[in-house]
């Protein structure tokens, strides 16, 4: 029997390896071969041949001094931040209401489908369409400013630094608030609906329940949407590559526009845009290890366990506090 | 149902409307200026009714550099390509990891949670300088075949498997006298059948919607995906070209609008698994 087991141990490695053998040519070796060129000389677009520098991180240092990148790393969190702020908090809401048990809004499932829609559309799309709808002299948005008197003539609005990086951001969170409202929808109705159903029955409003249950049995897929988001941020590529190209004066420019740029356009800096890869790398690896710390599966016992803890304690509480007003 | 009660309702409701219509109209607008003239929309560019110039916009947009069926076909092959070997060799890796009990298991599975969270675009430069030197740039196999290796996929995939396969029908096959591939491919990959939907329709839709790594590698017009017919589309041709920018722009959001509608049933509830990661 235990030799049997043995023979089959070798089955595992094999259908393992297709993927393993993928991994290794497709991610890893290109990984490595980046690693490499962020300490040599290689730029130019046909360029085959590299030699290693004299001063190993001269990269690295000419990129963390550029002030482009700067700019762009400070862009990319500004704008990242603008969408992901109002994004959590109308997910959260839109989240509360669609799960309540009583008093259910009619035609949810419609407006679901409709609040994730922009999700599936492609972002390039989406990019050019909205550079369409600020169009100047004649577009959509200054066809309505005009129609409802807010503006007398046409205006470049995207010549603004601020509009244009809002419009990005907004177009980031209409993108994905639909998205996190379904994650956040699914994590509140996989509460147990005997924590709510006390909490009624003791009488806590709608409120009491949201911030006292609903949201401390979130935390772990709260926290969740919050790293992945960063992570998703932090490599914005296609919004703002088609919306305006990085403009006005690189004020919509993120680091992943920055990173192409230097690589595959210009004087094609390969060798300065593996070094701002790897940088990047670094900031998601770093952001990624919080993660995987905070969620452990360690931490989702321990949770459980304070889950249920917290409801018997709850429980105690006010059925003492029944007992206290009875008397 | 108290007045207070009443209100919020109606608030509600129109919060919901107001996101409905926001997702709603941007589409719509485009929609139908891709039936209206260059002229109409420069007088008025807001309309919600449509115009006649639907196949005259169609003809500007293709009489230039635009090619929706070159673009077309070519994300259909990719996306098609790249989700059936994404699907079929993560259930594999799957099923691997799940089935047989050998060493270095679970630091395999361990590495796969790791390499989850590595970003595409870093290994983008490595990646395209190793195909520039092997001149496989602007081949369409070269964006399907690293979908063999999708770590989010085996993950999800293999959570799915631990409760959804019994070992002892796995035993039972292998009494029969299966082959452990054949035990794989006729009883392991229909009880996944559920889970296959789900994960083929996002990593289809996200395939679909990929730009950067296109973008890098297929500089071959005969190559281009549809994001890149898009991005042509800003390009100064198309300048004052109005209707037909939303012609084009309209042909790339239909054929997904159209998916969408048929299976948003199954889009959210895979989004509600969690399993959007493709």
């Amino acid at each position: 029997m235990k030799k049997k087991k043995l023979n089959y141990a070798k089955w595992g490695y094999i259908f393992c390896a297709p993927a393993t053998i993928a991994f290794l040519i497709f991610s890893l070796y290109p990984i490595f071969f980046t690693t490499i060129l962020g300490f040599t000389d290689f730029k130019g677009m046909t360029a085959t041949t590299f030699h290693f520098l004299k001063e190993p991180f001269a990269n690295f240092q000419a990129i963390l001094n550029s002030e482009l990148f700067k700019k762009a790393l400070g862009n990319t969190f500004v704008m990242w931040i603008c969408n992901f702020i109002p994004q959590i908090l109308l997910a959260l809401l839109l989240a509360a209401m669609f799960s309540r048990t009583h008093n259910k809004l009619k035609g949810q499932g419609g407006f679901k489908v409709l609040m994730y829609m922009p999700n599936i559309i492609t972002a390039a799309t989406i990019a050019i369409l909205f550079n369409a709808f600020f169009g100047y002299p004649m577009g959509p948005i200054n066809d309505i400013f005009q129609k409802l008197g807010w503006s007398a003539g046409p205006v470049e609005f995207l010549r603004s630094k601020t509009t244009a990086r809002g419009v990005v951001s907004f177009i980031q969170f209409w993108m994905w608030y639909g998205y996190t409202m379904i994650v956040l929808l699914s994590g509140i109705l996989g509460i147990s609906p005997e924590i709510f159903e006390s909490a009624e029955i003791d009488g806590a409003n709608g409120w009491q329940t949201f911030w006292q249950i609903t949201i401390p049995n979130i935390k772990t897929i709260l926290l969740f949407t919050l790293v992945t988001s960063l992570i998703g941020g932090l490599q914005m590529f296609d919004i703002p590559k088609l919306f305006l190209l990085g403009g006005p004066d690189n004020a919509t420019l993120t680091t992943s526009v920055f990173i192409y740029n230097q690589a595959f356009s210009g004087s094609y800096l390969y060798n300065r845009a593996s070094a701002a890869s790897l940088i990047m790398f670094l900031i998601i690896c770093v952001l990624s290890a919080i993660m995987f710390f905070m969620l452990r599966d360690k931490d989702e016992v321990a949770l459980n366990k304070l889950m249920k803890q917290k409801e018997k304690e709850y429980r105690k509480a006010m059925k003492e506090k029944a007992k206290g007003g009875n008397n | 149902m108290s007045g207070s009660r009443k209100a919020l309702r109606t608030v509600e409701y129109i919060v919901c409307i107001f996101l409905v219509l926001l997702s709603i109209i941007p589409f719509w607008i485009m929609i139908v200026n891709s039936t209206r003239s260059t002229t109409e929309i420069q007088q008025h560019a807001v309309s919600l009714i449509p115009s006649g110039y639907l196949m005259n916009n169609v003809k500007i947009l293709l009489g230039k550099s635009f090619n929706p069926m070159v673009g077309f076909m070519n994300s259909l092959i990719m996306s098609g390509g790249a989700t059936l070997c994404a699907v079929y060799f993560s259930t594999m890796t799957a099923y691997g990891l799940v089935v047989y009990r050998w060493k270095a298991r679970q630091a395999y599975f361990t590495a796969v949670m790791a390499v989850m969270m590595i970003p595409g675009q870093i290994t983008m430069i490595g990646f395209y300088q190793m195909l520039y030197r092997l001149h496989l740039t602007n081949r369409l196999s070269m964006l399907i075949l690293p979908a063999i290796a999708s770590p989010a996929m085996i993950f999800f995939m293999r959570q799915y498997m631990i409760p959804a396969l019994s070992l002892e029908i796995v035993q039972s096959a292998r009494i029969d006298g299966a082959g452990e591939f054949r035990i794989f491919n006729t009883i392991a990959l229909p009880i996944m059948k559920p889970a296959l939907a789900t994960q083929a329709i996002f990593s289809f839709v996200s395939q679909w919607n990929r730009l950067f790594e296109p973008l890098v590698l297929l500089t071959d017009k005969k190559k281009y995906t549809m994001p890149i017919m898009v991005s042509l589309l800003r390009g100064d041709i198309y300048k004052t070209e109005y209707g037909s920018v939303y012609m084009g722009l309209t042909l790339t959001v239909l054929p997904l609008l159209v998916v969408y509608f048929l299976l948003s049933k199954y889009i959210i509830a895979g989004v509600a698994l969690g399993s959007v990661k493709g």
